[in-house]
C-alpha cells in the first residue's frame, strides 16, 4: 500500500507473472421489472500479490455489483446473467460448484462489507463468528480455535481479545466490529481481500486506525487488497492503482499519484473538483457536476457521461469510446488508460 | 462546566441565535444518565454560518435539536431575536421556532411519501392557516433548482437525493426562517450532488439572507461552508475558531487528531501512501464521561491537571478560542 514507484513497477511485474485476480470481459446485466440494467459492463483487469487496486465511483456507478460478481455472490440465474472470466488464485469462480464456493470463500477470498452490524449475526458470539471456519476447514478443536480466533483478535488490534470471544456483536463498538469482520476475513489467510466501503459507517479517526490496519496486514500475509469506495481521498492513500466506474465501465485507470495528478477522464476531472479541500479558503465555489447519471436501463449511446461532460462533442454520443493507454509525447505511459473521445491534461494528444 | 465557558460568545446586540449553558441528558437503563451535551455555549450573528464539527455521539445532532426544543433541553437557554425558547408551552413554543427550520440528514424519510411535491411545499404556511399562492411555490421551486413543471406532482419516490434535498429546504423557505439548522445534510449524498447542494446551501443564504448552524462530521465539507466552526467531543467545546484558520492554526490536540485522520486527495500522498500516526483510542461512555477534560483518555499530552480541572474556552488568538490546560499560547509546559 505505501511503496514507492520502483517497487511498483516490481509489483505489477509480478503481478504479470502469477495475478492473484483475473477479470477478463466481466458483464453482469441484472433482469428488473423495468428492463434489464446492465451494472458491470465489460470490465477486464488484474490484481497481484501484494497491490491495491482502488475501485471508485458514486453510488449506482456498478463498483459494489463488480465486487460481488468477482466473488461469485451474483451468478447467472433467475434475476441476473453474468458473462465472462474471474480467476482467483487460478480458479474459475463462475465454473465453481456451490460447495467449491464456499471452499473459496474465507479461503482464499475474504470480503469485509460496508455495515459490520449486519455483517455479524446479532445472536451469536464474537468468538463464534471466528471459530466456525476454524473448526470446518483447517479441522481445529475446540480449545485451538479458540486460540487462534483469540490470535486473529489481538492481530486486527482488540484489546483484551479472550474476554472480547465471548462477548455479542452489540456489546462492542462499530469500530471493533469492523475489526472482527477483518478478522473473520483474515482467518484463513486469504490471497485476496475485497474490502466494499470497509470504512463508511465510521467515524473519521477509526477509518484512519481501520486502513492502517488494512495496510500493515498487507504488509505482514502479502495479500492482494481491491479497495472499493466512494470516497476518493480513502483510495487516494491507500491504492497502488485506481479504477473510476461510471454507469457500469471503467472510465479510467492508473496508478494513484498519475490519476490524482493529471487525470485524463473529464469525469475524474469533474470528481476531483467537486470535493471540498480542507487547504481551500471557506466558502469557494465548488465545481458541480450539473445532471444525474444515466438510466441504467436505455443508458445512453456512446461515452455514458457524455450528456453531463462540459467537453462534450457531437462524436461523444456516437460509439462508445475504448479503453485505451494514455500516451505523452508519443510513448505510452505504464497503466494509465481512459475512455475519452477529448481528454484533459493529455498535452494536445 | 468544564470544557466549556462562555469567552467566545458576542455582544447581545448582534447575536440573532444566542444558546447558554445547553444541557441535554436522556434518561438510560438502571438509573444511568447518558450525556449528550453537558453545558455548551454558542451564538450565531446575522448572515453568519457557525459550522459544528465533531464524530458519532459528540452531541452535535442532540445540540441541533435541542435548539428546536425537539425535545427540549435538560437545562439551559436558546434564544431566537429577543425570545427565549426553553420553559414555554407547547403552542408558544410552535409559534416562536418558526423562524427558524431544520433540514435533515436523510431527505427522504423526511418527506411524507403520500404526499405530491406543491403540497409539501404549501404545507407549512398552511400549517399556520396561510395559503401559498401557486406563484410562491414555483418562486421557491425555481430558487432551489427543481423545474416547477416537471416536479409539481411528483411524490418524493419518484425523485433522486438531492432532489429530495432540495425540496426541504424549499419548504423551509416558505416559512421565511431567520436561522436555518442543517443536520448533516449532504452526508447522504453522492459527492457530485454534495457539491450542488452545498452551493445551493450558500446561494440561498445570500439570497434569503439566512443566518445557519451547520452541523457535519466531514471537516472538509464544513470548513467551505462555515465562517466559524465549533469543535465538540463528547457533549463539550474542544474549540472555537474562524473557518479560514481550521486547517493551518487549529491546536486543540483532538482537532489536529480530526485534521491527521482525514484522507486527503492530493499527489504527494497519493505518492507516499500517507504519514502514518498514533492510534486515536477509543470514544469514552457518553454515560461515564471522564473526569476534567473529556478528551484526556485519549490525549497525547494529558496531565494530571487534565483529570482535575476541566479545561475553560480562552481566547489565544482573533476570534479563536481554545478549551485545554496544555495546548496553545500560555499552556503550562507538557511532562
Amino acid at each position: 500500500m505505501s511503496s514507492s514507484s520502483a517497487a511498483l513497477q516490481e509489483r505489477s511485474g509480478a503481478a504479470r507473472e502469477t495475478p492473484v485476480l483475473v477479470v477478463d470481459d466481466l458483464r453482469t446485466q441484472i433482469h428488473t421489472p423495468h428492463g434489464d440494467v446492465q451494472a458491470v459492463d465489460g470490465i477486464s483487469f488484474t490484481l497481484g500479490r501484494g497491490e491495491t487496486l482502488g475501485v471508485v465511483g458514486e453510488s449506482g456507478s456498478g463498483k459494489s455489483v463488480l465486487g460481488r460478481t468477482i466473488m461469485g455472490l451474483y451468478t447467472t440465474g433467475p434475476t441476473m446473467t453474468v458473462t465472462g472470466r474471474v480467476l482467483i488464485a487460478g480458479k474459475d469462480v463462475h465454473a465453481l460448484s456451490a460447495s467449491e464456493l464456499r471452499e473459496l470463500w474465507g479461503g482464499d477470498v475474504g470480503m469485509v462489507f460496508q455495515d459490520p452490524m449486519t455483517a455479524l449475526n446479532p445472536v451469536k458470539k464474537v468468538g463464534v463468528h471466528l471459530t466456525e471456519s476454524l473448526r470446518k476447514r483447517r479441522g481445529m478443536n475446540r480449545p485451538q480455535a479458540k486460540a487462534r480466533a483469540a490470535e486473529l483478535l489481538a492481530l486486527v488490534g482488540i484489546p483484551e481479545p479472550r474476554r472480547r470471544l465471548d462477548q455479542y456483536p452489540h456489546e462492542l463498538s462499530g469500530g471493533m466490529r469492523q475489526r472482527v469482520v477483518i478478522a473473520m476475513a483474515l482467518a484463513n489467510e486469504p490471497a485476496l481481500l475485497i474490502a466494499d466501503e470497509p470504512t463508511t459507517a465510521l467515524d473519521v479517526t477509526v477509518q484512519r486506525q481501520i486502513l492502517d490496519l488494512l495496510a500493515r496486514l498487507q504488509d505482514e500475509l502479502g495479500m492482494a487488497i481491491m479497495l472499493i469506495s466512494h470516497n476518493l481521498g480513502v483510495v487516494a492513500g491507500r491504492a497502488d492503482r485506481v479504477a473510476v466506474m461510471y454507469a457500469g465501465r471503467v472510465v479510467e485507470t492508473a496508478d494513484a499519484a498519475a490519476l490524482f495528478d493529471a487525470p485524463h477522464h473529464p469525469y475524474t476531472e469533474a470528481l476531483l473538483e467537486a470535493i471540498p479541500r480542507l487547504h481551500q479558503p471557506p466558502h469557494v465555489r465548488l465545481a458541480a457536476i450539473d445532471g444525474a447519471p444515466p438510466n441504467m436501463v436505455a443508458p445512453p449511446v456512446g461515452c455514458r457521461f457524455a450528456p453531463r461532460c462540459r467537453y462534450a462533442q457531437p462524436d461523444c454520443t456516437e460509439a462508445p469510446p475504448s479503453l485505451d493507454p494514455a500516451m505523452a509525447n508519443g510513448v505510452v505511459t505504464p497503466g494509465h488508460s481512459f475512455a475519452c473521445y477529448h481528454p484533459v491534461n493529455a498535452g494536445g494528444q | 462546566m468544564a470544557g466549556s465557558g462562555v469567552a467566545h460568545l458576542r455582544p447581545e446586540a448582534e447575536q440573532v441565535l444566542a444558546v447558554e449553558e445547553l444541557v441535554v441528558q436522556f434518561p438510560a437503563k438502571g438509573g444511568h444518565t447518558v450525556h449528550a451535551v453537558s453545558g455548551i455555549s454558542f451564538d450565531v450573528l446575522d448572515g453568519e454560518t457557525l459550522g459544528i464539527l465533531g464524530e458519532s455521539g459528540c452531541g452535535k445532532s442532540s445540540a441541533g435539536r435541542a435548539l428546536m426544543q425537539l425535545p427540549p433541553p435538560t437545562s439551559g437557554s436558546v434564544r431566537l431575536g429577543d425570545d427565549e425558547l426553553t420553559g414555554l408551552t407547547a403552542q408558544t413554543v410552535r409559534e416562536r421556532r418558526a423562524r427558524m427550520q431544520m433540514i435533515f440528514q436523510d431527505p427522504v424519510s423526511s418527506l411524507n411519501p403520500r404526499r405530491k411535491v406543491k403540497d409539501l411545499v404549501a404545507e407549512g404556511p398552511r400549517i399556520w392557516g396561510k395559503e401559498a399562492t401557486r406563484e410562491q411555490i414555483e418562486a421557491v421551486l425555481r430558487a432551489v433548482g427543481l423545474d416547477p413543471a416537471v416536479v409539481w406532482e411528483r411524490r418524493p419516490h419518484e425523485l433522486s437525493g438531492g432532489q429530495c434535498q432540495r425540496l426541504c429546504i424549499a419548504r423551509a423557505l416558505m416559512l421565511d426562517p431567520q436561522v436555518l439548522i442543517c443536520d448533516e445534510p449532504v452526508s447522504s449524498l453522492d459527492v457530485s450532488v454534495q457539491a450542488q447542494i452545498l452551493n445551493l446551501l450558500e446561494d440561498t443564504k445570500k439570497r434569503y439572507g439566512l443566518s445557519m448552524v451547520f452541523i457535519a462530521h466531514d471537516l472538509a465539507v464544513v470548513k467551505n461552508i462555515s465562517d466559524r466552526i465549533m469543535i465538540m467531543y463528547l457533549g463539550k467545546v474542544c474549540e472555537v475558531l474562524p473557518a479560514a484558520s481550521l486547517a493551518e492554526h487549529a491546536m486543540h490536540p483532538y482537532t489536529r487528531l480530526l485534521l491527521e485522520s482525514v484522507p486527503e486527495v492530493t499527489a504527494s500522498e497519493a505518492a507516499t501512501g500517507g504519514e502514518q500516526q498514533r492510534a486515536g483510542g477509543e470514544l469514552p461512555s457518553p454515560l461515564n464521561p471522564p473526569s476534567g477534560c473529556r478528551f484526556r483518555t485519549r490525549c497525547p499530552l494529558v496531565t494530571e491537571e487534565c483529570a482535575a480541572v476541566e479545561p475553560q474556552l480562552r481566547e489565544v488568538g482573533e476570534g479563536h478560542y481554545l478549551a485545554c490546560h496544555n495546548s496553545g499560547p500560555g499552556a503550562s509546559p507538557a511532562a
